[in-house]
């Protein structure tokens, strides 16, 4: 079943009075459970296909559908409700609220979903549980180290059980070791049923995926 | 609903989180609002409490009096029309008060202004209110020692005084005054009695306990002459609803004794204390609403600087916005979290100006009356909300209408 169904996707930004043309004419198809690594250069369109795969973004042209529905239009605060429910990100800078605790952090994707504050709470600790972090419940991400910070956001994109989860370089601002260990953690999520979309530069990070399209100048170059 | 609750609940947290966060901000900002509520709420108060002041102290002259007097208090009339009209004489008062059937009381007054002494204590300036023993009718006097004058006094023009209380404590300090003598313009006058404390200082002078009472054929006998002075005479209706009918009656009793042809003008006034209210009404509404304005004012400068650091908070926390979006806030929520943020800043500068409002009302009762009403302390609350809300509706707004994109970019 597929999840995501890009058609012929064009986005372009205009930077003064010239236009950049980000993405050309994608066209991409991603089925659930599949592990995909998006690579290419600096400039090559892969952060902005990683804002529109995640509705962050809207497209200039083309259509996106997500599970069938076509987002490629909605509002924005339709598109925050979709976000809220099917996509976790993970971000190169962990983008956790520094002066909310781990758990709190965990819980706001839940909160903003309306859930029932005790049921919130047993989700969100059984999330940071799964990830290994149930002794740093209540630790600010400013006492936390960088492989627990990028835990704690993990299981902030996985405590809503969402369709896909969307790692923007996860591992760039962690030591090898550590961005290691939490590509271990990817691969053991995507084992467990879930859909991954991994944006890197990084060949041995890419590795992991099992498919890996490549992006040049707003084009697909390959996808293998 | 429910939904909106949490939000509510959560923008709770997050605004007592940032405002722990940026204490020495959050408490600067939060002085401005504190000023602005305790001023507003301060000046409310003194306007209470001098209305209410005012209140008492008309009341203690008697609210069902007419006063017939050669001027009108409150009128348009020319000055010149009035000074030519014929005094009002003693004899004019004999008159009236045979004929007239409707009131309770009537007694003339004369007002003359000495210096009262008392061994070496003296009180300059003295408003001195001759009249009869019916005077005490139309008022509503309660004595501390003694007794007004009686008729036989009155009509025998006897050296009697009574003291407003504040005359006799200046004169007597503490000592026992009844049957004493004090001198005005050297000449002896016995105590027959103090009256107990009544009026309010907004009456100024004609505050009872800053006069002295005697009888009126006293003040003709030995201060002035009776062809020179004009009297007035104050007339005591049976009770409220009567007062129009006693002041129709009073009018065509005044018109005979006068004796005015039916297409002559009256060449009196008959006066009430209604005058004396709207005439308060108009010159301390302008205070009121002056004093209002200024003290919104300030208010209006916390509101702008709330504004102000709101903008400054938005803008710092542009990268938390964008997380929260890429999480699933909607706008809406976004929105109310800097809001309430907003509010509550503003709630607790209201909390605590309202305090120090009360506080400081309770220093001002010592020289200005003041009262804190129920009223006034919601009206702050709100006001204080709603100064929040206002505040940070257009840094909210812009924090909820930031490009997610954007914002997780912002360095």
């Amino acid at each position: 079943m597929n999840i995501i169904n890009l058609e012929n996707i064009t986005r372009i930004y205009q930077v003064g009075s010239e236009e950049v043309r980000a993405l050309d004419d994608i066209s991409l198809r991603i089925d659930k459970n599949e592990y995909v690594a998006i690579m290419g250069p600096s400039g090559s369109g892969k952060s902005t296909l990683m804002n529109i795969l995640g509705c962050l973004d809207t497209p200039t042209s083309g259509k996106y559908d997500f599970k069938g529905i076509n987002v490629s239009d909605m509002s924005d605060n339709e598109l925050a409700e979709i976000r809220n429910r099917e996509i976790g990100f993970v971000f190169q800078t962990f983008n956790l609220l520094p002066r909310s605790n781990a758990f709190h952090n965990v819980e706001l994707p839940l909160i903003y979903s309306g859930m029932h504050s005790l049921k919130r709470k047993e989700i969100a600790k059984e999330t940071l549980a799964s990830v290994g972090l149930e002794d740093r419940v209540h630790h600010k991400p400013g006492e936390l180290s960088g492989g627990q910070r990028q835990r704690v956001a993990i299981a902030r994109a996985l405590v809503t059980n969402p369709s896909i989860i969307l790692a923007d370089e996860p591992t760039g601002n962690l030591d090898s070791k550590t961005g290691e260990d939490i590509m271990l953690l990817f691969d053991a999520i995507h084992k467990q049923g879930n859909t991954i979309i991994l944006v890197t530069h990084e060949e041995h990070i890419a590795k992991h995926a099992k498919r890996i399209i490549r992006l040049l100048d707003g084009k697909i170059e390959r996808d293998e | 609903m429910s939904n909106y609750i949490f939000e509510l609940k959560e923008g709770l947290i997050i605004a007592l989180k940032a405002i722990r966060a940026n204490k020495a901000r959050a408490i600067l900002t939060t002085l401005g609002v504190v000023i602005g509520i305790c001023a507003v709420a301060l000046m409310s108060t003194t306007i209470k409490g001098m209305d209410i002041a005012f209140e008492e102290g008309i009341s203690s002259l008697g609210s069902d009096n007419l006063y017939i007097d050669k001027w009108a208090w409150f009128s348009n009339e020319e000055f010149w029309k009035m000074r030519n009209r014929k005094n009002l004489k003693l004899s004019d008062y004999e008159k009236f008060k045979n004929l007239a059937q409707l009131p309770i009381a009537v007694a003339p007054t004369l007002w003359i202004v000495k210096k009262v002494e008392f061994g070496n204590n003296y009180v300059e300036g003295t408003l001195i209110t001759g009249s009869t023993n019916e005077y005490l009718k139309t008022t509503n006097f309660d004595f501390d020692e003694g007794r007004f004058f009686s008729a036989i006094e009155s009509r025998s023009s006897r050296n009697v005084v009574v003291l407003g209380k504040e005359i006799a404590d200046h004169l007597f300090k503490s000592k026992n005054a009844s049957e004493k003598y004090i001198k005005i313009s050297g000449i002896k006058f016995k105590v027959v009695g103090i009256l107990k404390k009544q009026g309010s200082n907004l009456l100024g002078n004609f505050n009872p306990d800053k006069q002295v009472y005697m009888p009126i054929g006293a003040v003709f006998k030995h201060f002035e002459r009776a062809s020179k002075r004009s009297i007035a005479i104050i007339v005591r209706a049976r009770n409220t609803s009567m007062v129009e009918k006693t002041k129709e009656e009073a009018e065509e009793i005044m018109r005979r004794v006068r004796g005015l042809m039916y297409d002559e003008e009256n060449n009196f006034s008959i006066n009430q204390q209604e005058g004396l209210t709207q005439n308060y009404d108009k010159t301390v509404g302008v205070i009121k609403i002056a004093g209002l304005f200024i003290t919104g004012l300030s208010l209006l400068v916390g509101a702008i600087g709330i504004m102000n650091i709101m903008f400054v908070s938005v803008k710092e926390r542009t990268r938390e916005i964008g997380i929260r979006k890429a999480i699933g806030a909607k706008k809406r929520t976004i929105l109310t979290q800097f809001i309430t943020e907003a509010s509550t800043i503003c709630l607790i500068g209201g909390v605590i100006g309202l305090i120090l409002a009360v506080l400081l009302s309770m220093a001002i009762n010592k020289f200005l009356p003041t009262s804190i009403q129920f009223d006034t302390v919601i009206l702050a609350i709100v006001i204080s909300l709603i100064t929040g809300v206002l505040a940070g509706f257009a840094p909210a707004y812009t924090a909820a209408k930031m490009d997610p994109v954007e914002a997780l970019r912002y360095e």
